[in-house]
């Protein structure tokens, strides 16, 4: 055991250092300094740029375009985004479909998807939860019939993160009604511009566009559109889910956002002193800080696992908890370091609006940024369903 | 980076842990806390002459495997695992520590001898007033021609009344908490003029109040500058700090495993109160803590070695995190036992009293979040 980088690992840092430096969009850069919401092609320009060197999707293995970069490679290129604040890629195909199909796509599939992921050219969104159907996924009731070569989708999903810009979507449908819940489940890829498909928006606390509903009337589906064997979909949904839990420990970028809290209580004044000289909360820092070192510590120690052959299993769900938590405590903080200027509602810039807005630039979005990130302990599968999850599997309670 | 164990390492804990289930029963540690001296000395030849685990973390030129703090650290949690009550904290990590930083004739003179299972040390530096300030002491140690005599009064000084030499932290100048005037001693435990009141702990140890009163000890007994020993104090209380949260790992992975059990078995309202989602969850975040003892851990035994702030903030971080986990995961373990966890009749209530003295074992929570905040925090 050892924590040290060793020199290979040190040159590698300086690479990928030096390559975002040097490739990191100047314009998107002033689009987030300015606290402007990002478009798809803010998203895309980054993600291509990394397509284009290679990096797109380094957890893949190589044969479908992963780097195949070593467990600290992979951490040290984390941790180099998150200290760069790059906007992060999009984890729908990337982190979600993208190693479904590989796992479990036949080659044809493979051949027909996984380019398009990497390359930015089609964009995924996720069509799991349901109005009746979230924390009891498995109840779900979009239906698809089989007809010749085709299924019939009708149904309604929910909570569709981004659903506006895509162009695919990976679907749970219920392909036998007879079975038990999670044996008649299927696992179909949708061209989100089939006739019948309509996705509706859901605005969220902050004001935010990014959840939507997404209606299937009538949707004619390839039956070569369907992942895996039919009604065996729970399976692929089950592997996504471990899959997703580990990045949502989000720890690089917790750090990153510990790092801006702790720079905002030292410009903030409490009274003659700046906050951060104010013993709660300096306390409040020192346990987030803290609970972050150990969340970052477990997640090396299972990455360590990873690489001596055991998969992201059920312990990823300790991942899921703490990493969620402590993004949430992030925002509470600096809502909180922000003081009065939490309350001016900041609907971002409009066009030709050159007036600057109310307070200093780090409260604009401290609120809102709050209300969105309740999202993080109840999507992915909510903290209650996690330690479910981790009682059944691990514990064998 | 790489968070892999050696196979040497592996091989280490097997062994132990094979070693301390057939020695280390429930029934067979209630007898030996009840013997007459309160251990079995037995078991300490035993761990250094049949499975010479006590040098596992000397230097080969010593006579040992080869190891460090890693080492320390997996034997500590085995030892946890059964709420033994060796002094391998006392004589290993932190005897065996001071040794191994100052070097020299003493180190060569004495390490061999830890090794071999014939020395047992006591670490004899709190004091009443100085709560977890190592500096603040009252025990003085004053020049007398080429040697120094002692006085003061040190407490609560876990396996003094088994050891053959005191490791003791005394003023040779300087006053209050002082950084300068701090020395530090290694003396033999027998020596005319140290009178001890010896008594059993909460956890099952045996410890003693210590009064040295005009204790001449020879000058040799000096471990590093006279007066500048501080550092070196700070230093191996860290490394033990980190043995403490390793065997704390042991402890609370025990504690969750033990009410796991007890839970699958416990049957009420018709069925194994394991069934109950309430108590599903609780024990879930039990797992939890026990997992990030175990990272937090990890990571502050790694950073032993690094520049003194990092190390200082690495451990306070560890003992600040592990101190909550012990309590949490000690407090959860009784509830969910009910009655029968608060009586002797149950291993569970003995790991709970070890998690509960390992929360302050050098310093609280509070304690190190205040470090860990001077250490990290500037304005």
């Amino acid at each position: 055991m050892q924590l040290e980088f060793s020199p290979e690992e040190i040159a590698f840092q300086q690479e990928v250092r030096s390559f975002i430096a040097e490739n990191y969009p100047e314009n998107l850069r002033s689009v987030q300094d300015e606290g402007h919401d990002l478009s798809k092609e803010d998203f895309l320009s980054w993600h291509r740029i990394l397509a284009k060197k290679g990096w797109i999707a380094p957890a893949w293995p190589v044969e479908y375009g992963g780097t195949g970069w070593t467990a600290t490679q992979r951490f040290i290129w984390s941790e180099e985004l998150a200290a760069a604040d790059c906007v992060g890629t999009m984890p729908f195909g990337l982190s979600m479909v993208g190693p479904v199909i590989y796992t479990f796509g036949t080659p044809e599939q493979k051949a027909r998807f996984l380019p398009g992921i990497l390359s930015g050219d089609d964009w995924w969104c996720q069509g799991y939860s349901e109005p009746g159907s979230g924390s009891d996924l498995a109840s779900l009731r979009t239906k698809a019939v089989r007809d010749g070569d085709d299924y019939i989708v009708n149904g309604q999903k929910t909570w569709t993160t981004m659903a506006q810009h895509a162009d695919w979507g990976f679907f749970l449908v219920r392909t036998d009604p007879d079975a038990k819940q999670q044996e008649g489940i299927s696992f179909l890829l949708i061209d989100m511009k089939s006739p019948g498909v309509t996705v509706r928006p859901i605005i969220t606390l902050g004001g935010e566009h990014e959840v939507n509903e997404v209606w299937l009337e009538e949707v004619r589906v390839p039956v070569d559109q369907r992942i895996y064997e039919e009604n065996k979909g729970w399976t692929c949904a089950k592997f996504l889910l471990a899959h997703e839990r580990t990045g949502i420990a989000a720890v690089a970028r917790s750090k990153r956002g510990v790092e801006k809290i702790k720079q905002i209580a030292r410009t903030e004044m409490d009274g003659d002193k700046p906050l951060l000289a104010n013993a709660f909360f300096k306390r409040k820092i020192s346990e987030l800080e803290i609970d972050l070192t150990a969340l970052e510590f477990t997640e090396l120690r299972s990455l360590a696992g990873e690489a001596a052959g055991k998969g992201p299993g059920p312990e990823s769900s300790l991942l899921k908890i703490k990493g969620s938590e402590i993004q949430q405590r992030i925002t509470e903080l600096a809502l909180e370091a922000v003081g009065h200027y939490g309350a001016p509602y900041f609907r971002g810039f409009g066009e030709g609006d050159n007036e600057h807005p109310i307070g200093p630039d780090y409260a604009h979005r401290a609120a809102p940024t709050y209300f969105n990130t309740r999202k993080t302990t109840i999507y992915g599968g909510s903290n209650e369903i996690q330690r479910n999850i981790i009682a059944k599997m691990v514990l064998g309670i | 980076m790489d968070f892999s164990y050696t196979e040497t390492q592996d091989m280490i804990r097997e062994t132990l842990s094979r070693f301390l289930a057939d020695t280390y029963d429930f029934d067979s540690r209630g007898k030996m806390i009840a013997s007459a001296t309160g251990r079995d000395a037995g078991i300490w030849k035993a761990l250094a002459q049949d499975l010479g685990m006590l040098g596992a973390s000397f230097s080969e030129e010593h006579g040992g495997l080869g190891g460090g703090h890693l080492e320390n650290a997996l034997i500590m949690e085995e030892l946890g695992k059964v709420i033994a009550i060796e002094p391998y904290l006392q004589t290993v990590v932190l005897g065996g520590g001071a040794l191994k930083a100052v070097g020299g004739a003493i180190a060569d003179a004495v390490i061999p001898e830890i090794i071999g299972g014939n020395v047992v040390i006591a670490f004899a530096y709190a004091e009443p007033q100085g709560r977890y300030n190592l500096a603040n002491l009252r025990t003085t140690a004053k020049k007398d021609g080429a040697g120094y005599v002692l006085n003061g009064h040190k407490g609560v000084v876990y396996a003094a009344p088994w050891a053959s030499h005191l490791l003791v932290t005394a003023r040779t100048g300087g006053s209050g908490s002082e950084a300068a005037g701090v020395s530090l001693f290694l003396i033999d435990a027998n020596l005319p003029g140290i009178v001890r009141r010896d008594y059993p702990t909460v956890d099952g140890f045996q410890a003693s109040e210590i009064y040295f009163e005009n204790v001449a000890i020879p000058g040799d007994a000096l471990l590093g500058g006279e007066g500048a020993g501080l550092p070196l104090i700070e230093q191996i209380v860290d490394e033990a700090t980190v043995a403490v949260c390793a065997e704390a790992c042991g402890v609370t992975f025990k504690l969750h495993q033990g009410t796991l059990e007890y839970a699958r078995q416990r049957n009420q309202f018709g069925q194994p109160i394991s069934r109950f989602q309430v108590l599903q969850h609780r024990m879930v975040d039990m797992f939890m803590e026990v997992e990030q003892s175990k990272s937090m851990t990890t990571m502050a035994t790694l950073k032993l070695d690094l520049p003194a702030a990092e190390r200082m903030a690495a451990v306070s971080a560890c003992k600040a995190k592990v101190s909550r986990a012990a309590k949490f995961v000690g407090q959860n373990a009784i509830q969910t036992h009910g009655g029968i966890g608060i009586t002797q009749e149950l291993a569970i209530g003995h790991y709970f009293k070890r998690a509960t003295m390992i929360e302050g074992q050098f310093g609280s929570a509070d304690h190190h979040f205040d470090r860990f905040e001077k250490l990290t925090l500037a304005e």
